[in-house]
């Protein structure tokens, strides 16, 4: 009996070796941890729970009889973040580069549909080097195993992606179709052909970094949710977003112990929106003294910044916001601003988060770059989400809500829960200089007379009383007591419930 | 007594005067421009009137907007403040001919001591200390030595058009007032083209220290004390203290009594102050006189109890002072520290912008301390552009000078600052300078002791280590609430551990926490233990904790894995892991900031008006590169060294955060 138990101390004292010694240093030498490190400071101390330790490759082509090392490149498992279960997966670069078999994926999959079965989420980290070339359409079958796994996870449990490493050609597709990728900082890397094929097809000249580096996906195209300095800090930093994030679609956002006056007030707000309706400020602040505690978790940080996501909690609980920011393109809708809020707005749909919803827009960026590429259908996403969404939606108008934007921004219209205005509010159709342009048309030639109309208009549209005549408005509150009065609204909706008519699933416009 | 008051002032100094003036029954008036509409000053005052755009030449100091505010309240008396209309002559006449009284000396005082050399000749006349010298013209290098001699050295052999150091020479004997008059003259004629030389009397080691008097309109003139003010930097004092920790008594005795003797030959009425500049040697000589209230005059009332403010409406509504020189107190010590909206880290660049958080520390009164802060502005108030950068004035009082010093130290780390750049890390780093504690300094204090500007505190040994015991029990109390998160797997929940590696200033420190009902033992590895009680929970940014006794206070911000802490004037990027991540953590390669000293970065947040230069240009040392228009005002930034322009990464029509790259150079 001893010498079994003796074998499987043995046997596990391989297989946590990985790739050995010598590769590990090597991923050191990078700046990366190795993959069962990774687990380690991703899961709480103690907690992780190995699955298919012992799995290798059933290859037998170009040799690779010869190396069958246990756990065939990839680590998984799971294990809880602050006492909640989570699955895991972590590709290891010192076996076989983290090259995907057929085995590496079925062990992918066996964690994920663990996963959906007992409702908790998913965390891959992804330091690969791609398909293993000796296993063919073996290894292209595992990927497509992998994709049908996220695919049916999706909107079950919270799917998180982290890039520690390469993540190149079809690889990208996992991380692509789970609800957020963060990359470590120059270590990781992805794109679908990397700079050699770039540089065959269409002689462009281009870094991996600059391909498709963190900076590339979380400022260029969006792909990457975060970046983070090293692993160490992008592995506490998951850590902090789970903690927000509910463990499926059938349960409600976590809720924990917080340290704040749900009635605090914030004299400093009365004073947010400056005199001159023209000039910016930081809706950021706003977000921040609303929170508890000030604890805000930006979503695409770097990316659209005219639009603000991320989460914060109220009365302990996960708030989903979403945010003009009036101190970049004056907080306007574009193209790339509605796609980011409106994925945010159905994750947080998705999985049972209450958004928050502070508005400060003058309406969709005018162009011919906004209508070539697409702004009506892409704008739509954005009006879609906020329609769709059932979760319980509470607006706080700051300044403009102007036109079709002052629609879409979670109005009332798109069944609003609570609909506030403050004092300082214009929800109108247009600003009023661009508006008298239009009514007062023959008068363009006498500055003065269109002064004076310009004048009226204010006088009698820019503020949030027509809309509040009319019930669009719930209510006009003092800057100072929003947070109480958001805390109190989201508290009343604890219960909310709405009954959709069947249907297989929407047809947003993608 | 006067029924309403009108200040024809703002910030700090406009509130203070309302304070008294509201404790003495009287009411207010405000006046404001445009920049000021939700200043403190406004909502503090019975009344405001609005008068005229934000630049000060158009409205705080326009005497015909003034005197219409007056007509249009009904106000009686005017408290000019300091700066603005305080010192000027036609103010106070224009008040008299409309019969409105000027909390203030009469004008005769204002002009004669508002004129350098007129102040000189009648300080002179009234046997006040000035600084030796002669004023005539000085023919030839015989004449120099004889007149430095009569002066007795060290001389200052300056050029009478002369300015920003130059043809000026000290010499500390013959061979040196003889050579020093010739190169002098010769300096003087190629630069200004006027070669007339003159001498006095240089004076070493100099400290700045004034006399605080108060006289009234029936001839009682008397001195309260004196005032140390030698911190400055470029001439704008920075800490004040009273008493001075140089004086003795025959000295102060003699200063107060000069002081009063000159201002009963102009016939002072009101408070005033005379300025001294004192050597080594306790030689002190008049430098000028200041007209008006201080903005160090809380210092003085500090010490001796007196409300100058009080005093001035008394005098100027002809009452009769009610204290003698001999009811004077000198009690205890009170240091005043001036918090500007200037980055020290930025050479003291002005910086204005919204204050997102404006938290002072709590003032208190008691028998053995006084925390006092003068203030015009307000959390969510902005700062403009407009007017003087200094915000506040935090007193402290305590019945020793080191009570004092230490009072202030808290105070200032307690202090709450943000969304604008502000000196407290300076005033806290001075704070703790040797120098400044032992009161050994001159007003060369400044330049000396931070040649290369302020780079920050460095925490010694003993501090960082009471910093690590202490964020290492706030991030153990945050961690036990991340495990108290709804949807835990019951009876598997996350234990958190007893040990933790802190990093801070580069040093590693491993700890041990164990934690119980009074609060917690932080041990070290060498067998230290602190015992820690803190009512700190995360959220908080002050933390106030007591370490075996004594006293920590740190402005705290979270960040990833750690925390942002504040005190003393370090600023501390602070981690705390467990010993496992501290031994990953170690493996992560250092990434060092990128090299900003060959970029251009944006001061402050803006729009790009014009760049001026395109890639490959050489610029010259001073060239305009790039205008940024921010709070409606043109910013020409120029190149700081010759060099070329590598990339250019904005262009007219962005807009830009801090510390953007504008561009970069070779």
């Amino acid at each position: 009996m001893k010498d079994i138990v003796q074998q499987l101390e043995t046997r596990r004292e391989t297989a946590r070796m990985g790739g050995g010694e010598k590769r590990i240093s090597s991923q050191h030498a990078k700046g990366k941890l190795t993959a069962r490190e990774r687990v380690e400071l991703l899961l709480d101390d103690g907690s992780f729970e190995e699955f298919d330790m012992f799995v290798a490759h059933r290859c037998t082509d170009f040799g690779m009889e010869e190396t069958r090392p246990s756990g065939d490149g990839v680590v998984t498992g799971w294990g809880t973040i602050n006492g909640r279960l989570v699955y895991v997966f972590s590709q290891d670069f010192t076996v076989l580069g983290g090259s995907v078999s057929a085995t590496h994926a079925q062990k992918i999959c066996k964690i994920m549909d663990m996963a959906v079965q007992n409702g908790a989420p998913v965390i891959g980290i992804n330091d690969s080097g791609g398909a293993r070339i000796q296993e063919g359409v073996d290894s292209l079958a595992g990927y497509g195993e992998v994709f049908e796994r996220n695919i049916r996870a999706s909107g079950v449990v919270p799917q998180i992606s982290l890039i520690m490493g390469p993540c190149a050609g079809g690889a990208v597709y996992s991380p692509a179709m789970t609800d957020f990728i963060f990359m470590v900082k120059d270590s990781s890397y992805m794109f679908v052909t990397g700079p050699d094929v770039v540089k065959t097809v269409t002689n462009e000249v281009v870094t991996a970094e600059e391909l498709g580096g963190a900076g590339t996906h979380t400022k260029k195209s969006s792909v990457a949710d975060g970046a983070f300095e090293n692993d160490v800090e992008a592995l506490a930093e998951v850590r902090r977003l789970v903690d927000f994030l509910p463990q499926n679609n059938r349960s409600k956002a976590p809720v924990r112990p917080f340290f704040d006056e749900p009635d605090r007030l914030d004299a400093s707000l009365d004073t947010l929106v400056p005199d001159n309706p023209n000039t910016p400020y930081d809706m950021k602040e706003l977000i921040l003294k609303l929170a508890d505690e000030g604890d805000f978790y930006e979503i695409q940080e770097d990316f659209a910044k005219n639009i603000i996501t991320g989460f914060v909690r109220l009365e302990g609980q996960t708030v989903g916001v979403v945010a003009n920011q009036p101190m970049v393109l004056a907080g306007c809708l574009d193209i790339d601003s509605s796609r980011k809020a409106a994925r945010f707005v159905r994750f947080c749909d998705a999985f049972e988060i209450p958004l928050l919803t502070l508005v400060d827009v003058p309406g969709f960026l005018p162009g011919t770059s906004q209508e070539y590429a697409g702004v009506i259908k892409h704008g739509a996403k954005l009006l879609y989400a906020y329609g769709e969404a059932t979760v319980p939606k509470v607006t706080v108008i700051t300044r403009k809500a102007y036109g079709g934007a002052y629609v879409v921004m979670s109005s009332k219209h798109l069944r609003g829960d609570f609909n506030y205005a403050w004092p300082t509010a214009e929800v109108a159709v247009m600003g009023a200089k661009g508006a008298t342009e239009i009514l007062y048309r023959s008068e363009l030639g006498d500055p003065e007379k269109i002064a004076q109309r310009t004048a009226d208009y204010e006088e009698r549209f820019a503020n949030p009383f027509v809309a509040a005549e009319r019930g669009f408005v719930d209510e006009v509150i003092a800057p100072q007591t929003t947070r109480k009065r958001v805390c109190r609204a989201f508290a009343s909706l604890r219960n909310k419930q709405v009954h959709v008519p069947w249907k297989k699933h929407d047809n947003i416009p993608l | 007594m006067f029924k309403k008051i009108l200040i024809a002032n703002r910030g700090e100094i406009a509130c203070r005067v309302i304070k008294t003036a509201r404790k003495m029954g009287i009411k207010t008036v405000a006046i404001y421009s445009d920049a000021d509409r939700n200043a403190l000053h406004v909502k503090m005052a019975d009344e405001a009137v609005h008068i005229g755009p934000p630049p000060a030449n158009q409205s705080y100091i326009v005497i015909d907007k003034v005197m219409d505010a007056i007509r249009q309240t009904g106000a009686e008396a005017v408290h000019p403040g300091y700066g603005f209309l305080s010192e000027n002559a036609k103010f106070a006449e224009a008040l008299e001919a409309e019969g409105v009284a000027f909390i203030g000396p009469p004008k005769g005082a204002i002009e004669s001591m508002g004129d350098k050399i007129t102040s000189k000749k009648i300080a002179q006349e009234a046997k006040v200390s000035t600084v030796p010298g002669y004023m005539g013209l000085i023919e030839d290098a015989d004449g120099a030595v004889k007149i430095s001699n009569e002066i007795g050295y060290p001389v200052m052999i300056k050029a009478s058009a002369g300015g920003g150091g130059k043809g000026m020479r000290i010499a500390w004997s013959d061979d040196e007032a003889r050579e020093g008059f010739q190169s002098s003259k010769n300096e003087a004629a190629n630069s200004f083209g006027d070669d007339r030389i003159f001498i006095e009397k240089f004076v070493t080691q100099p400290r700045h220290i004034e006399i605080q008097v108060l006289a009234d309109t029936h001839g009682n003139t008397i001195y309260l004390n004196e005032r140390e003010c030698s911190i400055q930097r470029r001439n704008q004092k920075v800490i004040e203290e009273a008493p001075s920790p140089f004086l003795d008594e025959a000295t102060r005795k003699a200063m107060g009594e000069q002081s009063c003797a000159l201002a009963a030959a102009v016939g002072y009425a009101s408070a005033g102050t005379v300025e001294f500049i004192v050597d080594g040697d306790k030689n002190f000589y008049f430098l000028e006189m200041n007209t008006r209230l201080q903005v160090e005059h809380p210092v003085t009332e500090l010490i001796t109890g007196v409300d100058l403010v009080e005093q001035m409406i008394r005098v100027a509504y002809g009452e009769k002072l009610s204290i003698k020189q001999s009811d004077v107190k000198r009690d205890g010590w009170a240091i005043e520290s001036r918090l500007y909206a200037e980055d020290p880290y930025r050479g003291f660049l002005p910086s204005i912008g919204r204050l997102t958080r404006y938290r002072p520390p709590q003032e208190v009164a008691t028998d053995t301390a006084v925390i006092r802060n003068d203030t015009g502005v307000y959390e969510g108030g902005e700062i403009s552009m407009y007017y003087d950068p200094m915000i506040a004035k935090l007193c402290t009082w305590a019945p020793t000078r080191a009570a004092a010093i230490e009072e202030m130290r808290v105070a200032l780390d307690s202090f709450e600052v943000e969304g604008i750049g502000h000196n407290l890390p300076f005033l806290s780093a001075v704070m703790d300078h040797p120098k400044f504690i032992s009161g050994d300094m001159t007003t060369a204090f400044i330049e000396e002791e931070y040649p290369d500007g302020f780079e920050g505190v460095t925490l010694p040994e003993e501090d960082l280590r009471r910093v690590a015991a202490a964020a290492a029990a706030m991030y153990r109390v945050a961690e036990i609430r991340r495990t108290r998160v709804s949807g835990r797997m019951d009876n598997h929940e996350r234990v958190v551990g007893t040990d933790w590696v802190v990093q801070a200033q580069g040093q590693h420190f491993p700890v041990s926490i164990g934690a119980d009902r009074e609060g917690a033992s932080v041990s070290f590895e060498d067998g230290a233990v602190m015992r820690i009680a803190s009512d700190w929970t995360p959220g908080d940014s002050l933390a106030v904790i007591d370490i075996d006794g004594s006293r920590l206070v740190l402005k705290v911000d979270k960040t990833s894995g750690g925390f942002r802490l504040r005190t003393r004037g370090a600023e501390l990027r602070v981690y705390v892991r467990s010993p496992r991540q501290a031994e990953l953590a170690a493996l992560m390669p250092e990434k060092l900031p990128p090299d900003t000293s060959k970029m251009l970065l944006c001061p402050m947040p803006g729009l790009v008006v014009k760049v001026d230069v395109a890639v490959g240009d050489k610029v010259q040392e001073g060239q305009a590169l790039c205008t940024i228009e921010a709070m409606k005002m043109e910013n020409i930034l120029r190149a700081e060294k010759t060099t070329t322009v590598t990339k250019i990464n904005a262009g007219a029509g962005d807009s830009l955060a801090v510390d953007d790259v504008i561009m970069e150079f070779e």
